[in-house]
């Protein structure tokens, strides 16, 4: 499509519409000395943030930062509670009437939990793609439009659709069928459709809960690519049961374990979190090594 | 002990052809006993009231004469109930099925005595129905004996079926639509009203209209509230007021014969209007199914 001497014209024109990036609104960056103490700020600072479930202590303790405009993938055993956790960042676990969180998440300098936040507000800036494709029965269009309209934003709402569809490398597949069933799609354009669904609300991070686990290889690495494509734009958190992923898309790994106490009640622990060459190659932890040699899990 | 193969033994696979075949003959009778039922009411009833179908029948009021007895007042309050039940029912019954289904916290004890009271009025037999009718709206609030209360006491009698219809579909609606709506920043009424409702409706539509079909077709409750049976003028919603099961029930009791065949007459109308109540159930599942 693009001869080698037209680079330049094709770049100019490529985005049909220019979506100016929301700051977060919850984010306080008045202070230039507190941005400018810390060379890049984290997103999150995750501070003994705990989850219950009922009686269930699901998750304990976790202290973690969350580093900005890469990839931080969260590994381990099922029922570590690693999607307990992603889900702490969007308060999503706040549909659950019986799940409790205690300790303290901040995005940026504001806590998510104080009670003056809305767990709506916060969902609009950290966005979500589940492990199975959930997209609406709704045509394509209308999927990656919903955030837009339910925001309010329906302004260029085609140029909207368009660039979400693009960044999310599926453009080119729908173009011509915009107003087909999303569920006609395959499984992984569904998964990208769910992408660009997420990416059309401008959020400023991406949670991915096990996003390819019920894909097939090829559909794996086109998320993978994209997840390297948008990590220059975006936070992404991603969890994953496959190591390979994780030591392929992160920059960061945070290993979580289970700790079965005396009544068999197993809970979630941080075990190690690095970054991600150091938790494949040299763990300080035994558990770590365990798991990433495949002695066990 | 049998014969045995690399395809197994005769004898186990003679048995599992006799009870396929055993089990399909049990079908085909439950099938059959339906059918068979349902054709001689539907060949009775024809044979009866066809002759007496014509346009003086829809458009006479009742007389003591067979020859000029029509059932207009009963088709027209027939016609009044369906209409005040969809526009009662449908809001409520749908209104609390999306309050228990995604409001409600279910660990709260009201919540919970509240699904055990509703399961259990749908199982209350619709003549205490009549009795609360005749007591609280005809007596107590003095509405006296009009169309507007049998309406209301037949709302009563619906409203738990049309509600555990609609609960049922909109469980139906998977969570992670729920999920994935939420996690794009819709506040909880715009998941529901954009994404559960939505996808709900096929199933909603259905069950509301076998619920209002029902109720249509119930008579002792509006005997109860005073429905006449003898009206020679159009009913009104404040006023004296008839229909058809009330019609066909007064018909039958006559002695003389004609009178039978103009109540068959009657039961095919009722059993038209309620097709077309199923045609537009019908009309309103495969709209909302195109669209997706």
């Amino acid at each position: 499509m693009l001869k080698g001497d037209d680079m330049e014209t094709a770049q100019a024109t490529e985005p049909a519409v220019r979506l100016d990036r929301v700051e977060p609104a919850i984010a306080d960056r008045s202070d230039p000395a507190a941005v400018a103490a810390v060379q890049v700020p984290p997103v999150f600072q995750v501070t003994g943030l705990s989850v219950t479930y009922g009686s269930h202590l699901a998750l304990a303790d976790v202290t973690m930062d969350i580093r900005s405009k890469a990839v931080t993938a969260f590994i381990g055993p099922s029922g570590c509670g690693k999607s307990t956790f992603i889900r702490c960042f969007n308060r999503l676990n706040d549909l659950i009437p019986s799940a409790r969180v205690t300790g303290q998440v901040l995005y940026h300098e504001d806590d998510l939990y104080s009670p003056t936040v809305d767990p709506v507000e916060v969902r609009k800036l950290i966005g979500m793609v589940f492990q199975k494709p959930n997209p609406f029965p709704k045509s394509i269009y209308d999927n990656v439009a919903f955030g837009p309209r339910v925001l309010r934003r329906k302004d260029e709402l085609d140029g909207r659709v368009e660039m979400a569809l693009r960044r999310a490398a599926l453009w080119d597949e729908v173009k011509d069928r915009l107003k087909t069933n999303a569920l006609s799609l395959s499984g992984g354009q569904q998964q990208r459709l769910c992408i660009a669904r997420c990416l059309a609300v401008e959020p400023d991070v991406i949670l991915m809960d096990e996003p390819a686990s019920a894909l097939d290889p090829i559909s794996t690495s086109a998320i993978e690519d994209l997840m390297h494509e948008l990590k220059t734009d975006y936070t992404i958190v991603v969890v994953t049961h496959n190591m390979q992923q994780a030591a392929r898309v992160a920059e960061m790994t945070a290993f979580f374990s289970v700790d079965v106490g005396e009544d068999g009640q197993r809970t979630g622990v941080l075990v190690e979190y690095d970054e991600t060459q150091t938790i494949f190659t040299t763990p300080a932890d035994p558990r770590t090594e365990g798991y990433v040699t495949g002695r066990f899990g | 002990m049998t014969s045995t193969s690399a395809l197994g033994s005769r004898r186990a696979l003679t048995q599992d052809r006799v009870i396929n075949w055993l089990f399909l003959s049990f079908l085909a009778l439950s099938l059959l006993v339906g059918f068979l039922l349902l054709g001689a009411l539907l060949v009775d009833v024809f044979r009866k009231g066809v002759g007496e179908l014509s346009w003086s029948f829809l458009t006479n009021p009742p007389s003591s004469l067979p020859s000029r007895a029509g059932a207009r007042p009963a088709i027209l309050g027939t016609i009044y109930m369906m209409i005040l039940l969809v526009v009662l029912t449908v809001p409520l019954g749908v209104g609390t099925a999306i309050y228990l289904e995604e409001y409600a916290n279910k660990n709260r004890w009201y919540n919970r005595w509240l699904e055990i009271n509703i399961q259990n009025l749908a199982g209350v037999p619709s003549i205490v129905y009549g009795i609360l009718g005749l007591a609280f709206l005809v007596r107590g609030l003095g509405l006296g004996r009009v169309l507007l209360a049998g309406a209301l006491i037949l709302t009563l009698l619906v409203l738990p079926t049309v509600i555990v219809a609609a609960r049922e579909a909109l469980r139906a609606v998977p969570d992670s639509i729920r999920q994935g709506a939420f996690a794009l920043g819709a506040s909880q009424w715009q998941v529901v009203s954009r994404q559960v409702l939505p996808a709900a409706i096929p199933g909603i539509a259905t069950g509301a209209i076998l619920a209002l079909a029902r109720a249509i077709g119930e008579t002792a409750p509006l005997l109860m509230v005073g429905a006449l049976a003898f009206i020679a003028f159009n009913p009104t919603i404040l006023g004296d007021f008839t229909a058809l099961p009330i019609q066909i029930f007064q018909w039958i009791s006559r002695p003389q014969e004609e009178f039978r065949h103009k109540a068959a007459a009657a039961i095919i109308v009722l059993l038209a209007l309620l097709l077309v109540m199923n045609a537009f159930a019908v009309w309103i599942r495969n709209r909302y199914e195109r669209r997706w």
